[in-house]
């Protein structure tokens, strides 16, 4: 945009894309809408039985006697708590040690097989032996959520650092430059977009881990909460923990996508 | 590697050979490469695609070891060596500032004094307007001139170019290619060229050396003497001898 006078068309192409850009706002409004009238009118009607399935009105009643009551707030913090820590780490820790195998291939190399097992490998088989290991308490927690997300960073970082443009890496060597400045002009910069995307994964693999950290050992948390509403058969407080976990999973990425972009290099 | 010796050369290169290995098999690369340069020498390489050009660079500049076959440079100076590849290889991510120092900055020799050079040379070569900007808002010929400029931040003694302006178009590369012998004549500089393009050869080198196909041998070393008034590149074409060196060195390559 040159001009500060845009032609017709070019009005005509920007009302068209701003209205469809509405039109998807619209329709996701209509379809969370949707789902809740039917699901409040089905339990009403009873055609499914608010015990088992209970209702938006029942969430919500719940929700803001749990406020009030104060009981909710330190299980959505520790879970939170948890989950951030377990991001932060997870994320520090796969970056160092993806650059460690970059440094040493042969090490790489022969752990290779072992990353790629371990990554496939379900990690809430991991779960109870780390509880066992480490006891009950966040520090267990926490270690379950980096175990979910870990192994595949670890992995997809070393395979973005092995992509980096070999010439490159020449030109550095050309410049007099050894491995560090090779680190620090060439690897680093150059893989930032994958490291913030690699965040974007972790984020929600962490959430994973935490809550099945929670299930096996935690007396606090939105992943205990969920575990003890089925075990009292008090499905409003499970389906509310449900929820309240969507929200936090969206709340968290959308962070996560906000810094990410907030970070890139234009 | 480069040995140090009381020579009449700038540089000299004896016997030269490499072979790479693979599971397969060796395949050898070069093959007894022997040539001498003087300074302010231009030689192009050429030769057939994969015929071991750019290997042979790369044992120039110390980044692969020779099989066999020394480097001599003359009275015990060990050559500071620029490389210019294929690309410009500007880092999107720097100001042009910060790429053409990249060297300096590198070998920490960043000083003010090398920044007025940079500066100087950056106004010189019509770059200085775009100083704080991106590499991405330049066009590709501005791109070359900063590429070869970061060469010339640390001053070597040598300038290798392993084929810079094949990444180009046909009328960026003319006026790149013209645009970059003056700058390696005006700064004394002594250079090798390794290219594809005949008459890019014939038009900035004084000297070219021909290659057979893998493992390479030299084939025939041309001294290059261009009648003309108008010594560019651009110039150069239009030489009387033109044609003939062009036909002598086509022949070379078709008989390979």
């Amino acid at each position: 945009m040159h001009n500060s006078s845009i032609s017709t068309a070019q009005e005509k192409f920007l009302k068209t894309k701003k209205r469809e850009r509405c039109n998807v706002v619209l329709g996701r409004i209509v379809v969370i809408v949707l789902f809740l009238i039917l699901w409040e009118y089905s339990a009403k009607k009873e055609w499914i039985d608010p015990f088992f399935f209970s209702s938006p009105s029942r969430i919500i009643h719940l929700f803001i006697k749990m406020i009030q009551s104060g009981e909710l707030f330190p299980h959505i913090g520790v879970t939170l708590l948890e989950t951030i820590l377990s991001f932060i780490l997870c994320t520090v820790f796969s970056l160092l040690i993806a650059l460690f195998l970059l440094y040493f291939p042969k090490v790489e190399t022969i752990l290779e097989p072992y990353l790629v097992i371990l990554n496939a490998l379900p990690k809430s088989a991991l779960a109870p032996l780390i509880i066992v290991w480490l006891g009950t308490g966040i520090k267990t927690i926490i270690i379950a959520g980096m175990s979910v997300a870990i192994f595949g960073s670890i992995i997809h970082l070393y395979n973005g650092f092995q992509q980096v443009d070999p010439e490159k890496i020449k030109l550095i060597q050309t410049l007099g430059g050894g491995k560090r400045d090779i680190l620090h002009h060439i690897l680093i910069p150059s893989t930032i977009p994958l490291i913030l995307s690699n965040m974007k994964v972790n984020i929600g693999l962490s959430l994973v881990g935490v809550i099945i950290g929670e299930f096996l050992a935690a007396r606090i948390g939105l992943g205990y909460l969920i575990l003890y509403g089925s075990q009292v058969f008090q499905l409003d407080v499970l389906i509310l923990s449900i929820f309240l976990l969507c929200l936090m999973a969206g709340i968290l990425y959308f962070i996560v996508n906000l810094m990410v972009k907030l970070l890139s290099p234009q | 590697m480069i040995q140090s010796n009381a020579l009449p050369y700038f540089l000299q290169a004896k016997d030269l050979s490499y072979s790479y290995h693979t599971l397969s098999g060796e395949i050898p690369a070069l093959s007894n490469i022997s040539f001498s340069l003087n300074s302010g020498d231009f030689l192009a390489i050429i030769g057939p695609s994969g015929c071991g050009k750019s290997t042979l660079l790369n044992i120039i500049a110390g980044l692969l070891e020779p099989d066999s076959g020394t480097l001599i440079t003359e009275n015990d100076n060990p050559l500071k060596i620029g490389y210019m590849l294929q690309h410009d290889h500007l880092l999107n991510w720097k100001t042009i500032e910060k790429n053409v120092a990249l060297g300096p900055i590198i070998q920490k020799k960043y000083t003010k004094e090398i920044e007025d050079k940079l500066d100087s040379l950056l106004s010189k070569y019509g770059l200085y307007e775009f100083k704080y900007k991106k590499p991405s808002e330049l066009s590709g010929g501005m791109r070359q001139r900063a590429a070869l400029i970061r060469t010339l931040a640390l001053d070597p003694d040598l300038l290798l170019l392993d084929e810079p302006f094949s990444a180009l178009d046909y009328q960026t590369r003319l006026s790149v290619s013209a645009d970059i012998s003056k700058i390696i004549k005006e700064n004394h500089k002594t250079a090798i060229l390794v290219t594809h393009n005949l008459s890019e050869a014939i038009s900035m080198a004084n000297k070219i050396m021909v290659l057979s196909p893998r493992p390479a041998t030299i084939k025939r070393n041309i001294p290059i003497h261009l009648t003309v008034e108008d010594s560019s590149p651009l110039g150069y074409r239009n030489a009387k001898e033109f044609n003939d060196y062009f036909n002598l060195l086509w022949e070379d390559l078709c008989n390979a």
